[in-house]
This record gives C-alpha cells, sequence and structure tokens, in this order.
C-alpha cells in the first residue's frame, strides 16, 4: 500500500480498511529510522554551521577570514580504517543466519569500535601536543565538537551492541548493525569535511 | 519490549510495587500525568513572572524590589519557560503521551522504559532550569532567544551561570524530548489496532505525530546551538562571539559570527511555533466536531493541511531575521514562505467554521474553550500576515506589536485550547465530573481578560512602544495614553491571574469531590472513550485490544439510533 494511497484513503466511506496489520516494519527498525533522521539533521546542521563560519557565505555578511586549516595526520586514516573494518565485521553478523556467529562477527565489531573510540582519543591528543588547540581556532572548535558528537553517537552504538549481545537477539544484532553502517558514513563524510578544507 | 500490537499481554511491562506504579512507571497514562503536572507547575512559575513584569510595567517604580536586571530575567524566564518546558511539554508528554496509546488502539507506547527514561530527563531538565534562580547572578537576561553575544558579555543579567543552567537544562531537555519523540512517532506508525487506518485516526493523533516529527527534526538545531554556545562560554571557542570591546577591553575571541547563532536558533524557533500549535489544531478539531455533534468538514483536506504546515515550517525561519542584518534578498524568499503557510492555516480555519455551521452545538465548557480558541487564532494569525512582510516588519520589529501578535497566536490560543482539552478529558482521566459553574466562569474571566491583555498591547506597538524595556521614561513619541494602557492591561492581566485559581481549586477539588463521570459524557466515537474501564486501567483495553470499523467522526448519522457511532461498532 503506498504512501499516497493511505493517505487519499475516503476513510469516512463503508468500503475503506486498507490496513494490513501484519505488515508493517518492527518497532525498533522504525524507532532506529526515526532516530537516523534526527542524527542526520543534526550532524547537516553542524556541516552547514560549518561552511558559515567558515566564510562561505560571504553574500551573507560573514567575513571568517581566520580560518586556519589543521593537517590530516596518518591516525586519521588508520582510524577511518578501524571503522571500515568494524562495519564489516557488522554486516557479517548482519548477514549471518546462525546466532554463535552472529555474536562473534558481533563482538569483534564493538571491538574494532572500541579501537576506534581510543584512535580518536589519541587523534586528540595529537592534536594538542602539535599546539592545535579547541580555543586557537574555528578550525580546531568544529574539529573537536564534530568528533566528539560523533564519538558519543559511538559510545551510544557500543551500549546498544552490549545490550544486543546480552540479550543474544538476532533482530537486536541486526539493527544495531545498520546503525553502525550509518555511523560509518557520517564519519565518512564527516573526515572528507576535515580533510577537503 | 512490549509488544502493543498482539492480543498477548505477557510481554507487557508489569509493576510489582507502590514505586514501579506511580514513580518510576512505563505506563503512558502515569507517565503523562507526571509530565503534566511538572509542565503545569513549572508554567505556575512562569505565570508569576509575567505578573511581576505586569506590576513593574503598569506601575513603575512602585515595587523597587524589582530592578531592571531582575525585569529582564523575568522577560526571558517566562518566555523560555511557557515555549519549551510548559507547551511542549503539556502538549506532546502530557496529551501525546496519554492520547496516542487510547487513540489508536494500543496497550502502551512501544518503547515504555525509554518513555519513562524521556519524562525523569524532562525533569532533570527543569530542575537545572530551576536552579537557574539560585546561582550567583541570577538566571539569564538575555530574552528566551539567548542571542550571542550579549547572552555571554558582561553587562547581561546572569551572563556568567544563569545562561550555563539554561543551555545545559535545554540540552537535557531536547534529549528528553527526543526519547519521547521517537515513541510517539513510532507507536503511530507502528502500533495502530487493527483496522485503524492513517486516516481513520482522530485529527489530536495526527496534530501530536506531525509535531512530534518536526520536534524531531527541530529540536537538534537548538541542541547544536546551545552545545556551540557552552563551548563558547566555556572553552574560549569562538564560534558565535565576533571580536568585541567589552568594558573597555577587546576580548580574546575574534571572527565568530552571532548570525550563525540566530539561524541556528530560529531553525529549531520557527518549527517550534508549529510544534505547539500543530497539537492545539487536531485537538481543537475533535472538540469542536464532538461538542457540535458532526462530522469534521473535509477531514482529509485537514490531515493534508497539518502536513503541510509541519513542512512549510522548516523554510520560513528567517522571517525572524529581518532586521538581523542579514542579507536582505532572503527577507523576498522568506516573506513569500511565510505567507504561503496562510494558505493551508485558513483552509484549518475555514473547516472549523464549516463544521461548526449547522451544528447541533453544546456550549459545554471545553466548547467554550475550542470556539475561543478560533477567534483569538484568527486575530494573532491576521497580525502574522502584517509581520511577515518585510517592509511593515521593520517598523514594527520588536515593538509591543510583535508581543501582541506572538501571545495571540502561540500564546493564549494553545493555552485555550489545553484548558479545553483539560476540561474535555478530565472525566476520562480522572473517572470525576467538574464543577460546570466554576468551568465557565474560569472561561469567560479568561476569554475577555486576554482580550483586554492583548488587544491593547497592538496600539502601543504600532506608536513604536518597544518591548522588553524596564521603563518608557519620558520621551517625546510616548503620548501619555500608552501609561494608561499599560496600567488598565497589567490590571486585566492581574485578573486573569487570579481568575486561575478557579480551575485549579476546579480540578483538584473535583478530584475527590466531583460526581462520579459516565464513561463517555460526551458521546464521542473516538477510541479512547470506549475503553473498558474509567480511568483506563494498566493494559488500556482488558483482555483483547479493539478492532475499528470506522473513521472518529461519525456523528448525527442519519438512521443511526444515537448522534454517534463508535469506532469500534462493527459495519451493519
Amino acid at each position: 500500500m503506498s504512501l499516497l494511497a493511505r493517505l487519499t484513503e475516503k476513510s469516512w466511506e463503508p468500503a475503506s480498511d486498507r490496513d494490513d496489520v501484519s505488515g508493517r516494519p518492527s518497532a525498533g527498525a522504525v524507532g532506529l529510522s526515526a532516530y537516523v533522521a534526527v542524527a542526520c539533521v543534526m550532524f547537516s546542521l553542524l556541516t552547514a554551521a560549518y561552511f558559515m563560519r567558515r566564510g562561505l557565505h560571504s553574500a551573507m555578511g560573514h567575513a571568517g577570514d581566520d580560518w586556519l586549516p589543521m593537517p590530516d595526520p596518518p591516525l586519521l586514516w588508520i582510524n577511518s580504517a578501524i571503522l571500515v573494518a568494524s562495519s564489516i565485521a557488522w554486516e557479517i553478523a548482519r548477514r549471518a543466519g546462525e546466532r554463535d556467529r552472529a555474536v562473534q562477527a558481533s563482538i569483534a565489531g564493538a571491538a574494532l569500535g572500541l579501537c576506534f573510540l581510543i584512535g580518536q582519543w589519541l587523534l586528540w591528543r595529537h592534536y594538542q601536543a602539535a599546539g592545535y588547540f579547541l580555543s586557537s581556532n574555528p578550525a580546531n572548535a568544529f574539529f573537536y565538537l564534530l568528533t566528539a558528537l560523533h564519538g558519543l553517537h559511538i559510545v551510544g552504538g557500543l551500549v546498544a551492541a552490549g545490550w544486543a549481545l546480552a540479550a543474544r537477539d538476532l533482530r537486536h544484532i541486526r539493527l544495531c548493525a545498520l546503525y553502525w553502517h550509518f555511523l560509518l558514513l557520517i564519519w565518512l563524510l564527516l573526515a572528507g569535511l576535515l580533510v577537503s578544507t | 519490549m512490549a509488544t502493543t500490537l498482539a492480543d498477548d499481554l505477557r510481554p507487557l511491562h508489569h509493576p510489582h510495587s507502590w514505586v514501579t506504579k506511580y514513580v518510576w512507571s512505563q505506563d503512558h497514562k502515569v507517565i503523562a500525568i507526571q509530565y503534566s503536572v511538572t509542565a503545569i507547575s513549572i508554567g505556575l512559575v512562569a505565570l508569576v513572572l509575567s505578573a511581576l513584569m505586569r506590576l513593574q510595567l503598569g506601575f513603575p517604580g512602585m515595587f523597587p524590589a524589582i530592578q531592571p536586571d531582575n525585569y529582564l530575567q523575568f522577560v526571558s524566564m517566562h518566555g523560555m519557560i511557557m515555549v519549551v518546558y510548559l507547551l511542549t511539554a503539556l502538549l506532546l508528554g502530557g496529551f501525546g503521551n496519554y492520547l496516542i496509546p487510547l487513540m489508536v488502539g494500543a496497550r502502551d507506547m512501544v518503547f515504555p522504559f525509554v518513555n519513562m527514561l524521556s519524562y525523569w530527563l524532562y525533569l532533570l531538565s527543569v530542575i537545572v532550569l530551576v536552579a537557574g534562580f539560585f546561582v550567583p547572578g541570577g538566571p539569564t537576561g538575555a530574552g528566551w532567544t539567548l542571542y550571542p553575544p550579549q547572552a555571554i558579555s558582561e553587562g547581561t543579567p546572569g551572563h556568567q551561570w544563569g545562561i550555563a543552567t539554561m543551555l545545559v537544562s535545554l540540552a537535557i531537555f531536547v534529549a528528553a524530548f527526543t526519547m519521547g519523540g521517537l515513541n510517539y512517532v513510532t507507536t503511530v506508525l507502528q502500533a495502530r489496532t487493527k483496522g485503524m487506518t492513517l486516516m481513520r485516526m482522530p485529527l489530536s493523533v495526527w496534530g501530536i505525530f506531525t509535531a512530534s516529527v518536526m520536534g524531531l527534526l527541530a529540536f537538534p538545531a537548538l541542541f547544536v546551538a546551545a552545545i556551540m554556545m557552552l563551548f563558547d562560554h566555556f572553552a574560549g571557542t569562538s564560534f558565535f562571539m565576533p571580536t568585541m570591546q567589552s568594558m573597555g577591553k577587546i576580548t580574546p575571541t575574534e571572527g565568530g559570527s552571532p548570525l550563525l547563532f540566530q539561524h541556528l536558533f530560529w531553525f529549531f524557533g520557527h518549527p517550534e511555533v508549529y510544534i505547539v500549535a500543530l497539537p492545539a489544531f487536531g485537538i481543537v478539531s475533535d472538540l469542536i466536531s464532538v461538542h457540535a455533534r458532526r462530522n469534521i468538514f473535509g477531514y482529509r483536506m485537514m490531515v493534508w493541511a497539518i502536513v503541510i504546515i509541519g513542512a512549510l515550517s522548516f523554510v520560513v525561519w528567517a522571517h525572524h531575521m529581518y532586521v538581523s542584518g542579514m542579507n536582505p534578498y532572503f527577507g523576498f524568499f522568506f516573506a513569500t514562505s511565510t505567507l504561503i503557510i496562510a494558505i493551508p492555516t485558513a483552509i484549518k480555519v475555514y473547516n472549523w467554521l464549516l463544521t461548526l455551521w449547522r451544528g447541533d452545538i453544546h456550549l459545554r465548557v471545553p466548547m467554550l474553550f475550542a470556539i475561543a480558541f478560533i477567534f483569538t487564532f484568527i486575530h494573532g494569525g491576521l497580525s502574522g500576515l502584517f509581520l511577515g512582510n518585510v517592509s511593515v516588519d521593520v517598523p514594527l520589529s520588536d515593538t509591543f506589536f510583535v508581543v501582541a501578535h506572538f501571545h495571540m497566536v502561540m500564546g493564549v490560543s494553545p493555552v485555550l485550547v489545553i484548558f479545553g482539552a483539560i476540561y474535555h478529558w478530565y472525566p476520562k482521566i480522572t473517572g470525576r465530573m467538574w464543577n460546570d459553574t466554576l468551568g465557565k466562569l474560569h472561561f469567560w474571566i479568561t476569554f475577555l481578560g486576554v482580550y483586554a491583555i492583548f488587544l491593547p498591547m497592538h496600539y502601543l506597538g504600532i506608536l513604536g512602544v518597544p518591548r522588553r524595556y524596564y521603563a518608557l521614561g519620558e520621551t517625546a513619541f510616548i503620548p501619555q495614553s500608552v501609561h494608561l494602557a499599560n496600567e488598565w492591561i497589567s490590571i486585566a492581566a492581574l485578573i486573569v491571574f487570579a481568575a486561575q485559581g478557579l480551575f485549579f481549586f476546579n480540578m483538584i477539588w473535583s478530584l475527590f469531590r466531583g460526581p462520579k463521570a459516565d464513561p463517555n459524557p460526551w458521546g464521542a466515537a473516538s477510541l479512547e472513550w470506549q475503553t473498558p474501564q474509567t480511568p483506563p486501567a494498566h493494559g488500556n483495553w482488558g483482555p483483547h485490544l479493539p478492532t475499528v470499523y470506522r473513521w472518529a467522526y461519525d456523528y448525527s448519522v442519519p438512521g443511526a439510533p444515537r448522534d454517534f457511532i463508535p469506532q469500534t461498532e462493527p459495519r451493519a
């Protein structure tokens, strides 16, 4: 039943009853999609703010000529690779037919996710040591803000993963895997943003 | 996890003790009442603040306890509390929680634990907000819009700690709302009972659902803005802070964009207006239809109008910023999009009037409030047409005309609907009936009173009286009539303020002494009035979920034995 057909139903007419209860996606899937939309809006707004603060909207009267780009250390690429590997492990878990294999793969995925977080921490330390402090430049401020918010989402994902693993529930593991892919996508876009500017 | 759709009570959470039943409760009805009581309590604080403001404006100099700093703090806290912590929390956390599962035929929200968490985080945000009154320097006096750089610069009341508690409280509120909002949206999409198609849902659910979706998409902007301002305040970044001279010193910040904050704030702030308005639109449609014993006129158009208003409200935000110094070409776009919103809104107003037309109108207290809403909303909407145009807005900006406009359209109007809704659903929620005479007295004083307060403010605004000013003093353009009008507005405001005591007395007294209510005292067709018990028991529906056979508006159907047919009644 298409959305258009649902929204044009003449519900006051006797013949109307077009709702198949059994065909609905699970509550978890609906809730996850809604949350992904929320997080998308949040990161999109931050990206818009990033460009605006950087001074690309000169037509709007924003000078922003104080922007000093940050270097791209190798650790950035190593962390990204770890997160890609983590997502691959979660994909294996998502496709696994039997529970044990799914649990093993998701443990690997979560462990790699933890490694990514540690890597991000090291990246912060690296920048700090090189003198790129939070308040010294808007580019740095955005970098710390974006990585912190993305890191918080990873932490949330790890909590959800722990919950799914404790329940050993295949449906939960699959939802976790989808969330993980979303976080990878966000990270790749954020890393692209940080590297390209 | 609660399986809300299946006819199976086993997976549903069950409270075992008084604490899990009434305190750490996962039942949507208890959470709804917790949300409502908290929201109304903090709303009373904001009401007192408005009374204090009116004392100062009506009788300047007579109350030495109200200093300019205090006045600014009252303005700021009154605005933020009313918009976010009262209206949003009450309409979505309160009515959304109570009505959605009952109206769509579910046993509970789909994620009851997250729902409980949502309330406790909301309570935490309120506590942090109230803490602002007790920190050194008091709460923020930056205005409810919290514009930087002044919000965190020396000279603004509460620039040190008051603003910090406000921003932290808002961030917590957003997290709380997101948890609740995910529940409301998912429950509507996933847990409707058999036969409850999307277009058979009452308009209340449509309004609350659309507002929840909007809240989920708009509140992140507030969250991001609050976090970035906290960084600016405590970590010395300059997202929003430009190079400034403050108290004779050049500040260390440079290059930040105050306009960026305004864009983020109003990307949240404008949808927020409709987050408050759409549930009110939905609820008032149901009140009008039930008490006029007529099906709602143009049901499909009403649903589409709600959705279209929700979508359009994301592309109008900069109409709050015509005088902010943004590119003037933006004004053209945003004025156009703003005026386009008038079309679906007008459709809704016409449909309410056409529902009343030749209806069997019962002027009970909820209906009085519903009709009063149509008055105040039309008035507030018409002054919005003035302010939506750049050339008219520029001279009226930051005057009392703006205050009059938004109080009529998004202050008074939703509050009247909330009163109507409380009177309407009180018998279902408590199982008791309130006192009719007290209710009517409360209505008439409130309705006539808000006109006495806000109608003269349009006049003040056209004269150019600025808003947010502690005192007007001696100025050439302000005639004596302004001071007279201010006195009368204040007197009317204090009377309306006192009259709310009638409402609270009525609600609390009736809770214990009110006569037992009929399970369906208004003869309403929608599902929440068809529960096996009144008030509805845990799990709402007894052993079997209801099945829905028709829409929620079968009133005065020719040939039917009664003047309404419940949604659960099968077709002949």
